[in-house]
């Protein structure tokens, strides 16, 4: 009794630690030990992932050509109403930063920023430095004849907005809209507007697709789980044949069978269906992208649907028929049910990658098979407007995650499952 | 087993490609992009091959990768890890490159060769090709061309008023996914005098104009993004004309054998050459190899294995025949005096002001 009493302290380990303590360090180190084993993913991860996802986040907004090249003038911009053509002062500032910026061969790239606004400004700033040594006060006077748009207060309005380190603007282009002269939000012209059109397009095909893989992929990953092994074997690899092969050979093959004297048109020509003047138009417009890409992604729907069916017993079914169901309603109410978290987890991937696609629209695609990706490719790569290619990749992932989102909320994604 | 001999020949290869480089520790590698295909072939045969055997020290590296180029170049620049030597780009996109300070300015007289006779470089290159960091190699053109079969042998197309007229001459047009050329043809189809193409194209009803007139053929357009498609377009009898790089169509004429005729009216013409960007590791290596290989008579030999022209006025009269097929490559250049009746210079001041608008309104076209 009186032993115990001397104990009645924390409990402790032979070695007189407390065992919480020591129970602690041992979590501890198991806990290091467990991070030690993630880190080289993590490390991998976010590097190669959040890294550069953050960073195409920054340059939708980032806009440091102007204040960094021009800040004489956006300091002399500062007060600045907006109404009429600005003081001398901005002009001098103007000239001043003309000079600099042609001497460390910076104001190209005003030019660049500026023209995806205005029309004409890029030769209104290489025109205007390359002379801006011999310019002479007054400054005003000087820059209106260098170059009437000096004259214009809508290139200074501009300069002033465009002035600040971050801009909305190309968040503003990705949906068709632009600053007016104003300086308040306004639509473009009608006649350049294209990003929703395209953006509602993409949402639009990738959802037939979507569809069409699943109506597609559905019986034959039933097939894949009833059939014998043997059979099911051959099958499984007639649907994984292609899915090895290179994706540019997939769809080349596509432009052979679909093109106007291809082999689909030549067999229709030839058993008398269509006439030789008739033949159809099934590619380089949107039937090729959805033909192509749905082939393309089918794997993706009939892999995670047969891994799901395969774990469905035969004998629900069989005990339904015995319980009086017709064929239709067993499938319908008994094995239907089942499949759910494979059609879910086959439709989102298929949907997901659809929604990104881009070599193949780009080649079978025409006009009307374009998808958003292929216009931020093209502002990556030809017109180098990579803050508009970035908004344009924002809204992009912001969608997939609403929608990924609206799923949970619908579905719920612990129901997926892809084996 | 097999792992543990690929693991070993591995190993070999890579020791041996160590002592080899031991061996000749002098030897630079020049890293060069250009356009791939037919194009770097006719580069890698009149200027490389020759350079490095005059040159043992001298291993030149292609990269295909000229179609990206600007971005590349920024990419590089940006990273501050320039690993590319020498590009060979469009005047439009090496402009842009020069303003952004991606690339060199050059001063022509002291890195170029004179003309055999001693014209100074800046004098021997024709007009208007020589910019502030851009060497111009060749003259190229966009052309329209044609594949006869299309059309009976009476009634053969030969204007590009003839590619606007659907009655008369019925088929499918492949066009590029651009502006530029499309709408300069479609105002010199609708009568403008070649001189005045730019100038109704800064104002708003000759932009318009443009696109009314190319509304007129719209429902018989195919669209193309990269060169190889118009040659495979046409061979495929997809469609019956395409526009269309005339390097590439003379190759799929005369060395692939289809029946393809070009339209020279209209030619839409602009050089190609080379830029050196800034920061590279081989800048004197590179001015060397530069001031040999834009000299007269290497640019001559360059158009015995593509039909693009010489840039230099001095190398014209050395253009002969061609390497493996033997024929005279003079009237399949773009600059022959039967084929320069009717050129639109390509004005690239224009585009890269107007550029950014007018490929947003072409893109709105193009979807509707």
């Amino acid at each position: 009794m009186a032993q115990a009493q001397a104990h009645s302290g924390p409990m402790v380990t032979a070695d007189g630690v407390p065992l919480k303590t020591s129970l602690r360090r041992a979590e501890r180190r198991r806990k290091i030990t467990a991070f030690m084993l993630v880190v080289p993913l993590l490390a991998f991860i976010l590097l190669t992932f959040i890294a550069p996802i953050g960073d195409m986040l920054w340059r939708s907004v980032d806009n440091p050509a102007i204040i960094n090249t021009l800040p004489n003038t956006v300091t002399a911009l500062e007060d600045w109403d907006g109404e009429e053509l600005p003081p001398e002062e901005a002009f001098a500032a103007m000239v001043e930063d003309l000079r600099v910026g042609q001497e460390n061969r910076s104001i190209g790239q005003v030019g660049i920023r500026l023209n995806y606004e205005m029309s004409g400004a890029r030769s209104l700033f290489s025109r205007t430095a390359r002379n801006a040594d011999s310019l002479e006060p007054p400054y005003k006077e000087a820059l209106l004849d260098a170059h009437r748009r000096w004259g214009d207060v809508e290139t200074w309005r501009l300069i002033k907005r465009e002035g600040r380190p971050y801009t909305a603007s190309y968040y503003l282009s990705a949906v068709d809209m632009r600053y007016a002269d104003d300086g308040s939000v306004a639509m473009q012209p009608e006649n350049q507007r294209i990003y929703v059109a395209l953006f509602m397009r993409t949402l639009a095909l990738s959802l037939a697709i979507t569809v069409l893989t699943l109506l597609l992929g559905f019986p034959i990953a039933y097939l894949l789980a009833t059939l014998p092994l043997r059979y099911s074997n051959l099958l499984m690899i007639m649907v994984l044949l292609p899915f090895w092969t290179s994706l540019l050979v997939r769809t080349t093959a596509w432009i052979v069978l679909l093109q106007q004297q291809g082999v689909i048109n030549d067999l229709l020509v030839a058993v008398g269906l269509i006439g030789d003047d008739g033949r159809l138009t099934m590619m380089h417009n949107w039937i090729g992208t959805i033909v192509a890409m749905t082939h393309i992604l089918l794997p993706f729907m009939v892999l995670p649907l047969y891994s799901v069916m395969k774990t469905i017993p035969p004998s629900y079914q069989r005990a339904a028929r015995s319980l009086g169901a017709n064929p239709f309603v067993a499938f319908v109410r008994v094995y239907l049910p089942q499949t759910v978290s494979g059609i879910g987890a086959g439709a989102i991937l298929v949907f997901i990658i659809s929604i990104g696609y881009y070599i193949t629209p780009a080649l079978v695609g025409g006009q009307s098979g374009q998808l958003i990706s292929n216009l931020i490719a093209d502002h990556m790569q030809r017109t180098l407007n990579w803050g508009l290619a970035a908004a344009l990749g924002s809204i992009l992932l912001g969608g997939v995650l609403i929608l990924y989102w609206l799923y949970n909320r619908i579905v719920g994604i612990d129901n997926m499952k892809l084996g | 087993m097999k792992k543990l001999a690929l693991t070993t020949t591995a190993l070999a290869a890579g020791a041996l490609l160590g002592v080899a480089n031991a061996g000749d520790a002098q030897a630079t590698d020049l890293t060069v992009v250009s356009w791939g295909g037919a194009y770097t072939e006719s580069q890698v045969r009149a200027y490389h091959e020759p350079y490095m055997e005059l040159n043992p020290d001298i291993n030149i590296i292609n990269d295909d990768s000229s179609a990206n180029a600007l971005a590349g170049l920024r990419a590089q620049s940006q990273a501050g890890n320039v690993t590319w030597d020498l590009v060979d780009m469009l005047p439009s996109d090496a402009q842009l490159a020069c303003d952004e300070g991606l690339i060199m300015p050059i001063d022509h007289d002291e890195v170029l060769a004179e003309a055999p006779d001693g014209t100074p470089a800046s004098e021997d290159f024709l007009p208007g090709s020589l910019g502030e960091c851009f060497i111009p190699q060749i003259v190229y053109s966009t052309v329209m061309t044609f594949n006869n079969e299309m059309f009976p042998d009476d009634n053969q197309p030969n204007t590009i008023e003839d590619f606007f007229n659907v009655d008369d001459f019925p088929g499918r047009r492949a066009i590029q996914n651009r502006p530029a050329a499309n709408l300069e043809w479609a105002l010199y189809a609708d009568g403008v005098a070649i001189d005045d193409i730019y100038d109704e194209l800064e104002t708003e009803e000759g932009v318009e104009r443009a696109f009314a007139k190319l509304d007129t053929i719209k429902e018989h357009l195919v669209f193309w993004s990269e060169g190889a498609q118009a040659p495979q377009l046409l061979a495929d009898k997809e469609v019956a004309f395409a526009t269309g790089y005339n390097g590439r169509m003379f190759n799929a004429a005369e060395v692939e054998g289809q029946p393809f005729s070009i339209i020279w009216d209209g030619q839409i013409v602009e050089w190609d050459g080379w830029v050196v960007p800034e920061g590279g590791n081989n800048v004197d290596v590179v001015m060397e190899y530069l001031h040999w290989a834009t000299d007269t008579q290497r640019l001559a030999d360059q158009a015995k294995f593509i039909s693009y022209g010489p840039a230099r006025a001095s190398s014209a009269d050395l253009v002969g025949e061609h390497a493996d097929l033997g024929i005279d490559m003079g009237p399949h250049m773009p600059t022959h005096p039967d084929n320069y009746q009717s050129p639109i210079l390509l004005n690239n001041d224009f585009w890269t002001d107007y550029g950014d608008e007018l490929r947003e309104r072409f893109n709105n076209w193009m979807l509707q």
